[in-house]
């Protein structure tokens, strides 16, 4: 390593094709503090929360003080970093849980961006600070009971009332939606879907929390209840109408998810390496059996292909040259990759795999919402489908 | 008041070192990390500028090659406000007393009315260098500080014991010494690292300074650590906690 040296290095099992050397000192700085407070504050306890199913409210305001909330926006309290490095930040807190990481990109990327994006400058000086600082939380209904991928069918709709904005209607999986200051709705309207920014204490308007969910279960997930909930003219998001309103933000969020993905899947890799080590069966650490050493190269490539992946896309939406088909492979990709690595991982891990004492379960099932939210695998696939064929399959 | 709080770059101390086969020194890769046991000094010196206000500043002052500015930069993204680096060619392998001269001479240079380092690196372990740059700089020197205060123109610390602590007090100018985990440091949070690039680090040698370094330290081998023998386990049939009460005992720990 010393200046000078040459010649071939030697891998490190947990960086096998050195990506690090692809970071610059301030990425690496940034994400080395992520992975030392997901470290010190998430590791230690997400094991609880997730069989509990809690989210600690406490640790918005930390998330805040280290500037991870909104990260990537400018102004407004906003720390102003690149995609690459909100992406860094998004795979050390999923490394984490998928539950942190969640909190986040909902908040940053669901909740801040739109009214930063697409809001007036009263709006932004309303909200934007408090929820950079974690003092606020905010959540995004986009979704409905009976309305997923397909949001254009969604019933909430809001009216006119003089001035005034009257809406009605429920919006269903909403992460942070029970301990949400703030909701961003999407919602109906005669000129096409328009964004609402709701306060939580409005009156008609009600969350429920979502229990007996077995993933993502250190996260809030809720349904939103609004029952002619008025709103004053400037509740209404001004600059964007329409579903692009909606997709812009899903498209930042899924940004942050397919740099997440690949820290769940490094988590497992590196927990059925260090447990095949360890365990000892017919005489000798697990790892030396041919079909383990298969699983944990699988596994190691699978997650560094990946980082690969997560990051050169980030470099093009650095550039501002990502569409939203690049975010596409990204998120299908690596959400597919993680979740076959858990699964992969899990089988390592024997009986202890089923167990909260190891993190790689608890990343499997949290993997599966990965899966669905933020676009399915399959809605993903179809927005490719199109771009190399030209050919619409949604409908 | 004028705060310096002395740091060092060191190697990644989760990859494995390496020794430069001629001298036994330790290889010093292009990119190091801030020397774990000085952001403890940091936070101190942090609090204190808090506390202060306004006219209170924190440099950083640091012996080593400036390489990338990895670890230098996370104490700037903490918080600090400049730093100053020495980094000459003939420092390689430089022992306490060289690099105690070498640091005199640039806070002398600059000016401090606080001194503040940890109580030994990480990766040399001396624990001497403090005091010696103390004396040289003709300044009290308040050492394993686990609190600090300040009160007008004296420094009052919690020297930690073994015991308990002692409250000693000293007029300022001083130097101080903070021990491991007596304060959380903090996160640097993403403004601070991104500012960090922006914060100025001056470069100085040792011709800069006046200082000629004579080391006189020369590694003559090195050991390997022998491996940790394994434990004894003891069985628990209801009163293990006995025979574990009886070897801590034994060890003198209680
Ligand atoms: C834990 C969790 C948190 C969530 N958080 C939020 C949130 O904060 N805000 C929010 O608005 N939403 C949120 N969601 C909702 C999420 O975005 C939706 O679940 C997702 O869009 C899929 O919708 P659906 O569940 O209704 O499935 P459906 O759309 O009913 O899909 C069911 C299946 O059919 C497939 N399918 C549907 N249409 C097609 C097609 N044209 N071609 C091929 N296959 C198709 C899907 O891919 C899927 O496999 C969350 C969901 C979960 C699980």
């Amino acid at each position: 390593m010393s200046k000078g040296a040459v010649g071939p290095r030697k891998p490190n099992p947990r960086d096998f094709l050195n990506v690090d050397a692809l970071l610059d000192g301030e990425d690496r700085l940034l994400r080395d503090t992520v992975r030392e407070w997901v470290g010190d504050r998430v590791l230690p306890d997400v094991a609880d929360w997730f069989e509990e199913g809690y989210f600690p409210r406490e640790l918005a305001r930390e998330m805040g003080d280290l500037g991870l909330l909104g990260m990537h926006l400018d102004g407004y309290g906003c720390a102003g970093t690149s995609a690459v490095q909100y992406g860094l930040a998004c795979t050390e807190l999923e490394a984490g849980d998928s539950g942190a990481r969640s909190f986040v990109s909902v908040q940053g990327s669901l909740s801040m961006f739109p009214i930063w994006a697409f809001g007036s400058e009263e709006q932004k000086q309303q909200w934007l600070p408090g929820m950079a600082a974690g003092d606020l939380i905010g959540c995004f209904g986009l979704t409905e009971a009976d309305s997923g991928s397909d949001p254009s069918s969604m019933k909430t709709h809001a009216k006119r009332d003089g001035s005034d904005w009257v809406l009605n209607g429920s919006k269903m999986w909403i992460t942070n939606g029970g301990v949400s200051d703030v909701a961003i709705v999407w919602a109906q309207t005669e000129e096409g879907v328009r964004g609402f920014i709701v306060p939580r204490d409005t009156e008609g308007f009600d969350t429920n929390d979502i229990h007996k969910k077995v993933s993502l279960r250190a996260s809030v997930t809720s349904e939103l209840v609004l029952n002619d909930v008025r709103l004053p003219a400037d509740a209404m998001l001004p600059n964007v109408v329409g579903l692009k309103g909606p997709l812009a933000c899903l498209n930042e969020a899924r940004f942050g998810i397919l740099f997440g993905a690949v820290g769940a899947a490094r988590a497992c890799y590196e927990a059925a390496l260090d447990y095949s080590k360890e365990r000892q069966q017919f005489g000798k650490p697990i790892a030396s059996f041919q079909l383990t050493q298969r699983k944990l190269v699988d596994m190691m490539v699978a997650v560094n292909r990946g980082m690969l992946v997560a990051l050169h896309i980030g470099r093009m939406k650095d550039e501002g040259k990502a569409g939203v088909e690049d975010i596409s492979f990204g998120k299908m990709d690596n959400v597919r990759m993680a979740l076959d690595v858990a699964r992969e991982a899990r089988s390592v891990l024997g009986a202890n795999g089923i167990t909260l004492e190891y993190p790689v379960i608890r990343h499997m099932n949290n993997l599966e919402s990965v899966f669905t939210y933020e676009g399915t695998n399959e809605v993903h696939t179809l927005i490719m489908g199109q771009a190399i064929t030209g050919i619409a399959a949604f409908s | 008041m004028k705060i310096a709080v002395c740091v060092k770059q060191i190697p990644d101390p989760a990859t494995p070192y390496e020794l430069d086969p001629g001298t036994n020194f330790v290889a010093r890769p292009d990119d190091q990390v801030l020397d774990d046991t000085d952001r403890y000094g940091v936070e101190v010196g942090l609090q204190l500028v808090e506390e202060i206000g306004e006219d209170a500043t924190l440099t950083l002052v640091s012996m080593s090659p400036s390489g990338t500015l990895q670890g230098i930069r996370q104490a700037l993204a903490m918080g600090a406000d400049r730093a100053i680096i020495i980094d000459d060619g003939s420092l390689r392998g430089a022992d306490a007393l060289t690099t105690a001269k070498v640091l005199a001479a640039a806070l002398k240079e600059d000016g401090f009315d606080l001194v503040i380092a940890g109580t030994e690196s990480t990766d040399g372990y001396a624990g001497v260098m403090p005091q010696q740059l103390a004396e040289l700089l003709d300044v009290p020197s308040l050492s394993f500080a686990r609190k600090v205060e300040r009160d007008g123109d004296k420094i009052r610390v919690e020297r930690q014991t073994q015991a308990g602590y002692n409250v000693v007090e000293a007029s300022l100018p001083a130097l101080l010494t903070v021990t491991s985990g007596v304060v959380e440091p903090r996160y640097p949070n993403f403004k601070g690292i991104m500012q960090a690039k922006k914060k100025p680090v001056e470069t100085k040698t040792c011709a800069d300074l006046g200082v000629e370094p004579v080391s006189q330290q020369i590694i003559q081998s090195v050991e390997p650590i022998p491996a940790r023998q394994a434990g004894e386990i003891v069985e628990d049939e209801g009163e293990g906690y006995l025979k574990i009460v009886a070897k801590l005992e034994e060890a003198k720990v209680i």
